[in-house]
């Protein structure tokens, strides 16, 4: 079995030094990560960043070149087999054959998880109604949407109950409406206590999901913790205003600095203020009330919460989707900076 | 490891859902009949007057249909490969390799399953045959041990094509690429015309071709050999249902281990 974790749960996932190397490009260079048996950790990064990589290695479809992982207390390499049984998987594609219909591609692989035939068919019927697929049921899953197409596949991966689910970017081309749904839908498998790790581009995501995060870039874990530890060292939320006027920003930075948590950003070129604050709403209305009196010309103002390009910005002093170093010469040309003050 | 119950358990699995796909696209089924037909009548009514180098009296019908019948079915094998590719790109392969199921399933439920393809290709291939004037002239036995040497072939070719889904990825150069290999392969035969009128070289070739003895072996198993053909030179054709055989067990032998190596290392994108 896995080695506990600090909280003295029992690991359901531990990797150790895994390495992969495709020719000369080294796609993971050593990620240590763990997963407490019934939570979610999240694991993040942008495109390449090696997320998918980690999730093919603990699913058995890929052998790492160095390190070793543990799904379920079981070695992928050796016990490969018994992880397979153990798991379930939704890649980022929804590998569903869509000339069956939904029932019949989760009966296919009930079988093919070695479920009865009656066991397979009832539990088939089982995750159609909790995935809202019952009335498509008896329809090839080529008529499906890309919602319930993701839907069936996860139905899929469920279908032999298992104790590891790994979701490898479950909303990545949903509308809105379906990421929507789909979050609901994983909230409620945490509920009933399945290990998953899951993989996302969106920080609003992990936030939503996870209870732990590692983020990852290149190959190399760049941070961890849970969101809240995340955001602290992104810097958590930040109020940001544009003015009409260069001289209006020196007037603004002076109304709002009693209120920064932390150093205050003005961009000159771009007429921007931005400062880090804590709580909410109430220091939204606050710096009104500020600006309002010092007779500010303010075009734009607004509370943001950290992205994962935040995070990138701040671990990496890249963006996220912009993998280009170059993108350095993004940051704000002139800064001034504030003392922290509370 | 899977045991031998469990590997036959989940290849009819597998078997059964690319049969529903044939169900759910008439397409496929359509033109698996439909091409056969064309051949047999374009052939029999076309080039049928043309074709030189049969003994007078022999039927062309007679001779043309165990052809027909070798290249429909190779043709027929290629299709493995581009479903197999298909179920890659599609991302089914990696979730079939992520299930604890047998590890050779897929492959064997895919040429299974275009086995049954290629059998109902050859009945329908034989119903119009019959109606144009093929007919078989030996027992029952041969003639079934015809059809059968014929389908073994078709596997033998479906399990190098699953190799070369594998390898190649994408549906439509598979199907392109194995055009380009197979027509010329089923031409540079006996398929439609006497070898004896071939010039020298691609005679040599199409003597050791194993679609020239897979034909040659047919006609010998339905009683379709003209009478007054020479005796061929070469060792192949004097024992055409051997050497077939030996083909066929060679690619298999080759090929069964080579493909599931390469499913089982394989990857979507």
């Amino acid at each position: 079995m896995g080695g506990p974790s600090v909280r003295g749960m029992t690991n359901a996932v531990v990797v150790e030094g895994l390495v992969k190397r495709f020719g000369e490009n080294t796609a993971l260079g050593g990620v240590d990560l763990t997963v407490s048996e019934g939570t979610v950790l999240g694991l993040l990064g942008p495109n390449g960043a090696g997320k998918t990589t980690v999730v093919r290695i603990l699913s058995t479809l890929l052998q790492p070149d160095a390190g070793r992982a543990e799904v379920a207390g079981l070695d992928v390499a050796t016990q490969a087999d018994q992880v397979r049984a153990a798991i379930g998987l939704t890649g980022q594609y929804a590998a569903v054959d869509e000339y069956l219909t939904g029932t019949e591609n989760l009966e296919m692989v009930g079988r093919l998880y070695r479920l009865g035939k009656k066991e397979a068919r009832s539990r088939a019927g089982q995750l159609l109604e909790r995935f809202d697929l019952t009335g498509a049921a008896n329809r090839p899953a080529k008529t499906y949407s890309g919602g319930m197409r993701r839907r069936l596949d996860i139905a899929a991966s469920l279908i032999a109950r298992p104790r590891v689910l790994f979701l490898d970017e479950p909303t990545t081309g949903l509308d809105p409406r379906s990421r929507l749904g789909m979050w609901e839908f994983i909230a409620d498998l945490v509920h009933d206590g399945t290990t998953i790790l899951l993989t996302t581009q969106y920080l609003e995501e992990a936030d939503r999901l996870a209870d732990r995060m590692v983020v990852i870039d290149r190959g190399q874990v760049i941070a961890r913790g849970t969101a809240d530890e995340l955001k602290a060292q992104v810097g958590g939320e930040r109020l940001e205003l544009t003015v009409g006027t260069v001289e209006q920003l020196a007037v603004v930075t002076d109304a709002l600095r009693p209120l920064a948590h932390g150093e205050l950003h003005a961009d000159q070129q771009t007429r921007r203020l931005s400062l880090p604050v804590t709580g909410g709403t109430d220091t939204l209305a606050e710096a009104l009330r500020r600006l309002s009196s010092a007779r500010a010309d303010v075009l734009d103002i607004g509370l943001r919460r950290p992205d994962l390009d935040d995070v990138f910005l701040t671990l990496t002093g890249r963006s996220a989707e912009d993998a280009d170093p170059d993108s350095a010469a993004d940051e704000p040309t002139a800064t001034v900076s504030a003392g922290a003050q509370s | 490891m899977s045991t031998l119950a469990e590997t036959v358990s989940d290849s009819v699995v597998i078997t059964r859902r690319n049969l529903i796909k044939v169900k759910r696209v008439p397409d496929l089924i359509v033109f698996a009949t439909l091409s056969p037909i064309m051949f047999v009548v374009l052939f029999r009514y076309v080039f049928g007057g043309a074709i030189q180098g049969l003994p007078p009296g022999v039927s062309y019908a007679e001779f043309l249909l165990p052809g027909i019948f070798a290249q429909t079915v190779v043709f027929g094998s290629t299709v493995t490969g581009a479903s197999i590719a298909e179920d890659l790109q599609k991302g089914l392969i990696d979730r079939f390799r992520s299930l604890p199921m047998s590890r050779s399933a897929v492959l064997i439920g895919r040429t299974v399953a275009d086995l049954g393809l290629n059998v109902i290709s050859i009945v329908v291939m034989a119903l119009t045959g019959l109606v144009v004037g093929w007919r078989i002239n030996s027992s029952i036995a041969e003639a079934i041990g015809g059809f059968l040497l014929l389908l073994v072939f078709a596997f033998a070719i479906s399990w190098l094509m699953a190799m070369v889904g594998l390898l190649v990825r994408t549906p439509e150069v598979v199907n392109n690429a194995s055009f380009i290999v197979i027509f010329p392969l089923t031409f540079i035969a006996d398929t439609f015309v006497p070898l004896e009128t071939f010039p020298t070289v691609l005679r040599h070739f199409a003597e050791w071709n194993p679609v020239s003895t897979v034909v040659r072996a047919a006609r010998e198993l339905f009683g379709n050999m003209p009478a007054g053909l020479p005796e061929p030179d070469a060792w192949s054709l004097q024992n055409p249902v051997l050497y077939t055989l030996l083909w066929a067990v060679a690619i298999l032998a080759v090929f069964v281990p080579l493909s599931v190596r390469a499913y089982l290392r394989t990857s979507s994108r």
